[in-house]
Order: structure tokens, then sequence, then C-alpha cells
């Protein structure tokens, strides 16, 4: 079996609107017996699972929370729900159809850290989302698995939902942090990090939807049991946002270490119209674009450490023969060209240039000059970038330059060509 | 105590310290170009990244702190490439036509392109050209030039508590902008000019005046007067290229004589008269049961925050025009009646260490009879020391000359209106002497210099315990301010000064002026004071004469008349 | 009066701002925020206007400029575009005779782009308002707009 369902078990066979439906799954369960715990316990319980987050970065989620726990004081828990990456939809089908689950997570989170107040921000595009998820805690608050006193223990917790407005780097924590407290979204220079000074300047431990639904299914088995899903650099399974020119796309749970062309072939069903597959970008637009002859590799995140990126959030965009790709590399930079808040320097005044010298690839006419400026521009963009955006934007061209070297030499040829022939 | 080694070269420095502090206290230079001394760290230009064995990518050496163990190279190939390539960016969407901007061979950007050897841009210039702000007769935004460091938000926000800059828009389309993107002028801009003094290029500057005055020193119909402030005296040094803080006097007068000026005058005068009126406007203030604190006047930064935000606070300014307005007074009355000129054919220029004295030369109350401004032009130091650059005036080889008469003759007590406290210590000096009948042992109020936001001293006068108040930079003058209207506020008298140090922080004051700059500005302020024969305004023989010639004495009706004026409440418009 | 409920909904604390400003947007006829606005809701936080147009310049879905009762969003990321083989854009822009980022005359409709909508497992994919619109085809693109133009949903 590909797949293995457990976060998505839920999915259509509950009506998110109701938190009956939820609690006869067996929910709020897992978050019931937690509450009996002791908090090092559950902590200890997270690092045996050996969980990496889910938004992209894939840090270990247990270090993150033991900082976090450490922190005296009010404490914030944060929950990403910002899911602006291109080719990414995991995070909405969550929250649409399975809310409670979410919620569980976050109360589960916060009770082992001893945080006493949880903003999900969920970005503005996504209504359906922000409905339900609202719907949700009122119905949670009603059942006081929210509010003061939760379910006759000491543990009292709040939970409040924050749009976004249109802005993809509000993903970014310190972006999300200002974004929450009604600020344009550009990030600030850390060190401190938010476990140490987050939102209102109060500790925040900011995690990713589906990092946050992990655990009550950590808790249900047990973290050594979870360590036994996935390979020996990640665990657990992971949602992949299947998109592109594949038959079926869709949102598929796969637990780690199946490989990326398993899950393009298998659960996609291939490519239409029995088309080749030419590209396919990880993570989204962030992401390497990699060619077919590197499929069987493994969906974990220490692997993709290999072209300076990572899984990303999960989204799998196939890409047949009939596409240009630096009509791809393009749009995504025009992507990152509208999305950079304009902060540091190199992300702001770089992404503009990028494009120009993109664009005379895409209209042949650029020369070895052009492959060269865009080369230097692209490694000090990654690497002098103040916050994430800048620093993964150029992901798509630096990968393809190395996995597609050929094809921009023989834009360049064509360009001298048609420069000769057409003038 | 941490170890570290940067370059090969092994250092040991206190904890807590960034990368670029450690480096450069063992003169290992690392270029910067957003980073400002006195300011945030916002890390956004990221010239001044290093390498970091064992980290990824480059890091930024200001805002990253050391730790032990550290091995940092801060000039590998790659790093000066990463420099290079940005610094080529950031020109590729700017004005740069440098050689007709005010700040050519003076520009933190055209030094960093100069030191990091930029020799082509590889990148096509996308400048979208924006309108220029020069609706108002002090500053002038030029976005095109503005390389969006962040640093004149910085000031006008955290250390002025304006608010009036900030970042509109997102991305590659920011732009550093009053609200709606509008003007200076509508918006509550008070004209300080902080953000032209820290503005590393020629986006914020101030309005030039220099040809006008050129001009008019030409022109046979005029009769043009000059006046120095005091805090320009300690800084004109630093702007012609000599040492900061150097006191320059007698050099200043005779280059300023050289640029044509028939006579040079000392705004210290007019400080002095200053004492004299506002002395005994707190006087009587307090006898009369008048109402306190009594606020000074003499700066039109914070007078114009008191008209654009807090109306009830105008019964507390006192009502004594500033000195430099005094002189202008003076110079069309007074001087014009005693040297038979018709007070239309004297042009007053002032050199003053202030953008915002620059508007309020045009307010319309400070006029003779309603028409004739008291002062006709403004300029700043830094424009003094473009017409001497004009006109080649070499420092090293000028005599020094004094002022002349009659504004000529002033006090120790004058000059320390150039730094802050300096109005509070030369009122003192007067009031109580005037008060107590008896004089000063101690002339120094020490309690109230130096750099901190927020000052106090106690005086006894009379029969009175007296507590007076001194703030400096206008988020420090917020805090005073708000405590006199909410009516909790124990002074009897309040200075606030708008810049940070005083005068001789203003905002027409040489470029760099950061906070340890301004303590050596503050230094040589007191020592001149030290050095005077009068040290206390009232001791002044020309403000004596000029008493008894003219005014009869303090507040008469006359010096009413012509010294003091009125406020008003006014919208953010200028 | 749409604005004066709006911040009575919410407690006065600055950090509501953004909050406050998504839903004048939303819930104006002509989704934007006037600067008598910003005027009132800066006085109402006791804030600086400066900081509430850096706010409204800063969030796409914002505007400080007058749209139409419809807002009509077509992804343009790699997702809708691999798979948008009769061009959405350009069926929208002929329906409605505008071409993006224009209102129509009869203040109705305003194109727009959007970035990734996250409903790349139904692309192409648009909003109208709240409302997403998956699985397109021209002749689906039609009736929506159709529909629309009818006062289906006025
Ligand atoms: C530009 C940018 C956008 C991001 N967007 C998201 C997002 O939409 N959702 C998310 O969970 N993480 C996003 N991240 C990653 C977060 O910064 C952060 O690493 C994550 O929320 C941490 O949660 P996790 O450890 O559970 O993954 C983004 C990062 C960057 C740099
Ligand atoms: S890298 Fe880009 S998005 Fe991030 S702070 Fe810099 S300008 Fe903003
Ligand atoms: S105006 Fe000057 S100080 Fe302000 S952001 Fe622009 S370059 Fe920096």
């Amino acid at each position: 079996m590909i797949e293995r369902i457990e976060l998505t078990k839920r999915f259509d066979k509950i009506d998110p609107l109701s938190i009956k439906n939820y609690l006869d799954f067996g929910g709020y369960e897992v978050f019931k017996k937690a509450l009996k715990m002791k908090q090092e316990d559950i902590l200890n319980e997270i690092a045996l699972s050996r969980i990496t987050g889910r938004g992209g970065a894939g840090f270990p989620v247990s270090i993150k929370m033991k900082s976090f726990a450490k922190e005296s004081g009010f404490k914030y828990v944060v929950c990403n729900a910002d899911e602006g990456e291109p080719g990414n939809f995991k995070d909405r089908y969550l929250m649409e159809k399975d809310p409670h689950q979410i919620i569980e997570g976050i109360l589960i989170s916060a009770f082992s850290t001893g945080a006493s107040k949880c903003f999900i921000y969920i970005r503005g595009e996504y209504a359906k989302a922000i409905g339900i998820m609202k719907n949700a805690i009122k119905q949670a608050y009603k059942t006081n698995h929210l509010g003061m006193n939760i379910l006759g223990s000491n543990f009292s917790f709040e939970i409040e939902i924050r749009r976004g407005a249109g802005a993809y780097v509000c993903g970014e924590e310190f972006a999300l942090i200002e974004s929450i407290e009604g600020k344009p979204g550009r990030t600030r220079v850390k060190p401190p990090f938010p476990t140490q000074v987050g939102v209102f300047d109060k500790p925040t431990l900011i995690n990713n939807v589906e990092t946050f639904c992990n655990l009550p299914f950590i808790l249900r088995i047990g973290g050594t049991e979870y360590s036994k899903i996935g390979n020996e650099y990640a665990s657990g399974t992971k949602l992949i946002s299947l998109t592109g020119n594949v038959k079926n796309k869709g949102l598929y749970e796969v637990p780690y270490g199946r490989t990326i062309r398993e899950v393009i072939e298998v659960l996609g069903g291939g490519v239409n119209d029995n088309k080749k597959i030419s590209m396919v970008q990880l993570g989204g637009a962030c992401g390497a674009i990699i060619p077919e002859s590197l499929l069987d590799m493994d969906i974990d995140n220490e692997k993709f450490n290999i072209f300076d990126s990572k899984m990303g959030a999960g989204a799998i965009i196939v890409m047949d023969e009939s596409f240009d790709m630096f009509d791809i590399i393009l749009k995504n930079m025009e992507f990152f060209q509208h999305e950079t808040c304009g902060k540091c320097m190199p992300c702001r005044e770089g992404h503009i240039q990028v494009l120009n010298l993109i664009k005379k690839f895409v209209r042949y006419s650029a020369n070895e000059k052009d492959y060269l400026s865009l080369e230097s521009l692209a490694q000090v963009i990654h690497e002098t970038a103040l916050c994430g955006l800048g620093q993964t934007s150029m992901t798509s061209i630096i990968s393809t330059m190395k996995f597609f070297k050929e094809d921009y030499q023989q834009r360049i040829k064509e360009s001298l060509f048609k420069e000769e022939y057409y003038g | 105590m941490v170890n570290l080694r940067i370059n090969n070269i092994d250092i040991t420095v206190k904890d807590n310290m960034t990368i670029l502090e450690a480096a450069r206290q063992h003169n290992i230079n690392i270029p910067t170009l957003c980073h400002y001394p006195d300011l945030h760290i916002n890390s956004d230009c990221r010239i001044c990244v290093v390498e970091i064995e064992g980290y990824k990518g480059l890091k930024t050496s200001c805002s990253t702190p050391v730790s032990e163990g550290m091995n940092i190279s801060t000039n590998t190939p790659k790093i000066l490439n990463a420099r290079k390539t940005i610094t080529e960016l950031i020109l590729s969407n700017h004005d740069a036509t440098c050689t007709s901007c005010v700040r050519n061979m003076r520009c933190e950007l055209q030094e960093l392109a100069k030191n990091l050897g930029i020799d082509i841009n590889r990148f096509e210039n996308v400048l979208v050209k924006k309108e220029i702000d020069n609706h108002n007769p002090a500053l002038i935004r030029n976005a095109n030039r503005c390389i969006k460091c962040g640093r004149c938000i910085d000031v006008c926000k955290e250390v002025q508590g304006m608010h009036v800059l900030e970042i509109i828009g997102r991305g590659h389309e920011m732009e550093i902008a009053p609200a709606f993107g509008k003007y200076l002028s509508d918006e509550s801009c008070t004209f300080c000019g902080q953000c032209a003094n820290v503005c590393p290029v020629g986006a914020i500057i101030e309005k030039d005046n220099t040809n006008t005055v050129w001009e008019k020193l030409y022109d046979p119909n005029y009769h043009v007067m000059v006046q120095v402030a005091p805090a320009v005296r300690v800084s004109i040094g630093e702007e012609i290229g000599l040492k900061t803080g150097l006191i320059s006097n007698g050099k200043l007068v005779s280059a300023i004589k050289r640029l044509g000026f028939n006579n040079v005058y000392d705004t210290d005068f007019t400080a002095d008269l200053t004492i004299m009126e506002e002395g005994t406007e707190l006087i009587n203030r307090i006898k009369t049961g008048g109402v306190l604190p009594l606020m000074t006047s003499c700066c039109p930064g914070w007078i114009n925050l008191a008209e654009q935000e807090y109306p009830e606070i105008l019964p507390h300014i006192s009502s004594c025009k500033s000195p430099q307005q005094m002189f202008g007074t003076l110079a069309k009355t007074y001087f014009a009646e005693k040297e038979n000129i018709d007070p239309k054919d004297i042009y007053v220029v002032s050199i003053m260490p202030c953008t915002a004295k620059k508007y309020e030369a045009t307010r319309k109350e400070l006029r003779i009879d309603n028409e004739n401004p008291d002062v006709d032009i403004v300029l700043t130091t830094r424009e003094l020391g473009k017409m001497f650059r004009q006109m080649g005036i070499d420092f090293d080889k000028i005599d020094e000359v004094e002022f002349d008469d009659p504004f000529g003759i002033s006090t120790g007590a004058a000059v320390l209106f150039g730094a802050t406290g300096g109005v509070t210590e030369a009122a003192l000096r007067t009031v109580y002497e005037i008060l107590n009948n008896k004089p000063l042992e101690d002339l120094e109020f020490k309690s109230v210099r130096g750099m901190q936001g927020i000052k106090e001293a106690s005086v006894k006068l009379g029969d009175l315990e007296v507590r007076v108040a001194v703030s400096h930079s206008l988020a420090n003058a917020r805090v005073l301010i708000e405590d006199v209207i909410a009516g909790t506020s124990p002074y009897a008298f309040i200075e606030i000064m708008a810049c940070p140090g005083g005068c001789i922080g203003g905002g027409g004051q040489p470029y760099g002026t950061t906070n340890d700059v301004r303590l050596k500005r503050i230094a040589s302020i007191y020592e001149v004071d030290g050095n005077m024969v009068y040290r206390k305004s009232h001791d002044n023989p020309s403000i004596k004469k000029l008493y008894k010639d003219y005014l009869i004495e303090p507040n008469s009706t006359k010096a009413h008349h012509l010294l003091h004026t009125k406020y008003s409440m006014r919208s953010g418009k200028a | 009066m749409i604005l004066q409920k709006i911040l009575e909904s919410y407690p006065v604390s600055e950090d509501y701002l953004l909050e406050i400003l998504i839903d004048v947007d939303k819930q104006k006829e002509n989704h934007f925020i006037s600067e008598e606005e910003i005027t009132i809701i800066s006085n109402h936080l006791g804030i600086k206007e400066s900081h509430v147009c850096s706010v409204v310049s800063f969030y796409t879905l914002l505007s400080t400029t007058p749209r139409g009762k419809y807002i009509i969003q077509i992804c343009k990321d790699v997702p809708c575009y691999l798979n948008d083989d009769f061009n959405v854009l350009k069926t929208v822009e002929n329906e409605l005779n505008i071409k993006v980022n224009d209102t129509t005359r009869n203040q109705k409709f305003t194109l727009e782009f959007t970035a990734c909508i996250g409903c790349c497992d139904e692309a192409p994919a648009m909003r109208i308002n709240d409302s997403t619109y998956t699985n397109l085809t021209r002749e689906k693109v039609i009736k929506i707009i159709n529909d629309y133009k009818e006062g289906k949903y006025d």
C-alpha cells in the first residue's frame, strides 16, 4: 500500500460542521488522555516520534516544543494556515474537512508546553475554511473543549482566528507574527527567535496545520510506533498535493519513504494523453525542478537537501513535455517578484532583475553573459536574503542550472541563431 | 567573554556583541550601508555579510551575535561578489546622477560603490520616476534617490515619535512616504530634519537657499545682515572636514565675511535677550500665579508639534519669539533706525543648525508690520559649508575676526542654547540672581547637562523650591507634554528641544551626527561657555544698553510688541 | 455606517487593524478603503494614518481605489497554467470586455490576477468574491460570468 490514511481518515465521513460527528468518531479522546499525562511525558512521546514540521522547513518538532516549554509567562501558540505556496492545498483540506482534528492537536501542544492562547492565521482567500474553523471553535467553546478549566481540568485555553489579506510572505514566521499584530508582514531580524520573543513580544510556538494534526495521532499510537512509519530520515505520513499534468490530481496521504515516481504513477495515474514527464517541481514555487530521471528519490526531507531545498509542504507539480521550462521559471519568478515584501535589498531589487534575465531566455534573446549574470544573481539572492522567501525563491533557477544546463545552453544558441536570421 | 577568530586573527570580546561590533573594535572594517549607530538594526541592505565556518549561506554581521569559537571571514571572493551584486542592484533602481546631487562625494552609497570597486552594472536600470516633494520651505523628498534603508522612518517614528514617514506599498513598488503618499506639508511633519540628517543618500535633503543668498549678496539694493546660531560654531569644522567638535569662532566669522556679508552678528546676542524676556516672563508667572509650567519657545520643531497635536499646551509656551526671530526683528527696527536704513532694504540671513528654522522664518506671525519677514532666509550649517566650498575658502589660512557690534557681544549663557539643557541653565543663572538678589555661587547646573532623554533640577528661588525639566527629541518631549496636559507635571519650567542633544544635533548639522558626535559638540559648547568673560545674560553690557536705549525694560510694551508672538492650533497642513 | 458597525465589533486594540480593514474592504459594495475611512480608523485605534496606509498598501486583497461589486480573480501560477488549455483570462476578458485590473463601466466587475488559491487539484480555478470556481472550461466560465451578469447572485 502506497497510502496510509491517518490524518485524512475522517474526510468526507464526518460533517465538518458538527463537533458531535467528530466526538462520535473518537475525537478529543487523545486530548482527554493527554490532560491526565505529565507534560514531560507528552513531550517525550513527541520526541520519540521523530516528527518534523510539515510547513516547509522540516525542523524537528520536539526540539522547538521543548525549548518553548522552558519559557515562562504568558505564551502563545500559532497555527500557520497561510498556505500560499503555489501547488499546495493540504491545509485547506484539513480545515475544510476535519477542523476539530486541528483544534485537538493545538490543545495537546498548548497543554504540553504551558501556552495560554492560540492564533490560527488563515489566508484571507480561504473563505470557506475560515467559516468552518470559526464554527468549530465556537462549538469547542460551547462544549468546554476550549475556554476556562477545560473539561474540568486546570487547563484554560483560548483560540482566535486571524485572517491574512493576500501576502504569501506572511507564512514566514516573523512576517506571520507581524501580521497577527495587525502590521504589514515584514519579517524581523533573528535572533531572538519566535519561541523567545514572538507575538506581542511573548514566547510563541509556530507550527503548520498538518504538524498539529499529527499530534493526536502520535499520542494515540505512541511515539515509538509512530516513528516506525516512514524511513530512517523521516517518520509519519505526509500529505502530498499532487498537481499538474497528471490524470488524478489530488491530495494523498503517503508515509515518508515512498518514491516520487510511485506517487505520480500509482496514485496520480501517470501523465495525461500518454505524454512524457519532462520536469517535476517539488514543494511548490520555491522548490527544485528535477528531471524525470530523478523521480525514484524517496519522499523525505533529508535527501532533498542535496538540491539545497527541502521537501517543502509536500507539493508535487508534474509537467509534461509540451511545456517550456523557461515559461515555468518565469511564472515562478513573477510570483516571487509579486510577493517579495521589499524589506531586504537583494530580494526587493533582485527579483525584478532575475525576471528581466529570464524573459530573455523565454524570448530567445539570451546570451552567455545573461546566463552568468543570472547564475551569480540567483546565488547572491539565495545566500544573502533576510528571510526564507528570498533564500528559497531561486531554487527553481539554481536546480535547473544544475539538471537542465543543456537547455540553457541550447536556448542561448537558438537565441544567436534567431538574431542572425531574423535580426 | 567570548573567543573567536576573524580573518585568522584571534580576538576576545564581551558577550552579546555582534560580529560587526567585535570586528570594528579590533579595527577590522566590514562595510555597511543601512546601519546607523543610534538606530535599530534593520539588517536590510545585507552588505555587511560575512562567512562563518559551519553556517550555511552568508550571515549579516550587524545582526549576528558572536559565539565561542566562531571562525569568521569578512572578505572572501564570495562575500565581495555578494556585496558588489547587491550594490549593483541598488544602483539599478536609483537615480544615480551623482554629479548633480547634493550628496556628490558625501554619499554613503557612492562611497560604498567606490570602495567595492563597482566598474560596471550588469543590471538594467528599472527606476520608475516619481514626483519630487518640494512643497514646503524646509525639506525636499526625492524618492528617486531613496534606497529604502529605513533610517528616516526609524528616527521619525522612534526618536521623534512622529511617525510621519512610513513604508507605503510592497516589494519593488514600495516607497518611503507620508500617509497616502502625500507631501510632507500635508502631514504633521515638524520639519525637524532628523530624517535628512540620517539619510545616507540625497533622498531627503534641506531646501537649498544658497543661490538666493549669493544673489542678495551681490545686489547693491540690499543691506545683507547675517546671524550665526550658537550650535554652528562647534559643528562647522566637521562640515569642512576638520575635527569633530572643533570650536571655530574667529575663523567662522572671518570666512563668512569673505563670502561678502557686510556685518556678521551673533544669535547669541538675542539668546541673551531671550533669557531676559523669558526669565522675566517666568518670574511674573510665578509671582502672579500665571500658567505654569512655562515652556520654552526657541525650538520651531517643538512649536510645530504643539500647534499640530497639543493645542491644550499652547498657553504654557513662552510668548517669546525665538532668538533667530528676535534678531531679525531688531535688525529691521532698532538697527534700521539707528543706521537710518529702510527696513525693506535690509535682508536678514540666518545660519542655523536647523531645517525647521527655514519654516519658522516663513511664518505669517513673524513679520514686521505683518509683511516684512523678521528673517528673510535661513541657511543650515551644511549650506554654509557649501558656500565655503563654492568660494574655495581654506579655514587654515584665514585670520580670526570678532563678531560685529551691536549684536556681537554675548555671554556664556547664550552659547549654552546650542546644547540640550542650555536654555534652562542660562535661565536659572539669571532668574536665580534676580529673584534671590545675590550672586549665584556655582554657575554650572550639571544635572541638566548631557544626553539623558529627560533631565531635572531643582532650585531655590526666593522662598520657593522650584523644579525644572529638560527634554530633547520629540518622543521624550511627549512624555513631559502629556504630564502637563494631565495636570500632573511638577515643574515650573520646561525646556523642550526637538532634536536629540539639542541644536548641536539639529537636522541641518553636518552628516554623521551620531550620539558620539553630539557629545563632542556638547563638550565644546561648555568649553566656550567656560572661556567667556560674561557668563550670565543679564551681565551682557550690550543687552543692558539695548534696554536702556530702546526696549526700556524686559517685557515692556515695546518689548512685547517686538519680541513676543502668539501660537495657534493648526491641522497638519503647514 | 458599515464602518461604525465593524469598528464596534472589535476591541479597541491596534492588532485588530488588519481584521477591520479586511471587513471594510469585503463589506463595502465597491470593495475599497477610502482616505476618510483610513482617518476614522486611525483615530479610533489611536494610531497614525501613515501606519494604516502602510498596512493597506501591503496586502493585495485590500484596495484604496473603488472596485466592482464582483471581484474576479484569476490564478496565474504554475498548477493552473499547466491545466489551462483554453486561457481562462482571455475568456473572461472577452466576456466582460475589460483587461486585467480594470473595472467594467457599470461598476459590476473588476478583473484581477491572484496568486495560487489552493485549488490546484481542480485547476484551472478562479475566485469571484468569496466563492471559488474550479475545473473550469470555456463553457463553464462563460456560464458563470453570465449568471453574475444576469444578477443571479445579486
Ligand atoms: C515565504 C515563506 C512562506 C511560508 N509559508 C508557510 C505556510 O503557508 N504555512 C506553513 O505552515 N509554513 C510556511 N512557511 C514555513 C514557516 O515559516 C514555518 O517554518 C512553519 O510554519 C513552522 O511550522 P512547522 O515546523 O510545523 O513546519 C513559510 C516560510 C516562508 C519562508
Ligand atoms: S527575503 Fe524578500 S520577503 Fe524576505 S525579508 Fe527580504 S525582501 Fe522580504
Ligand atoms: S529617504 Fe533616505 S533615510 Fe529614508 S529610506 Fe530613503 S535612503 Fe533611507
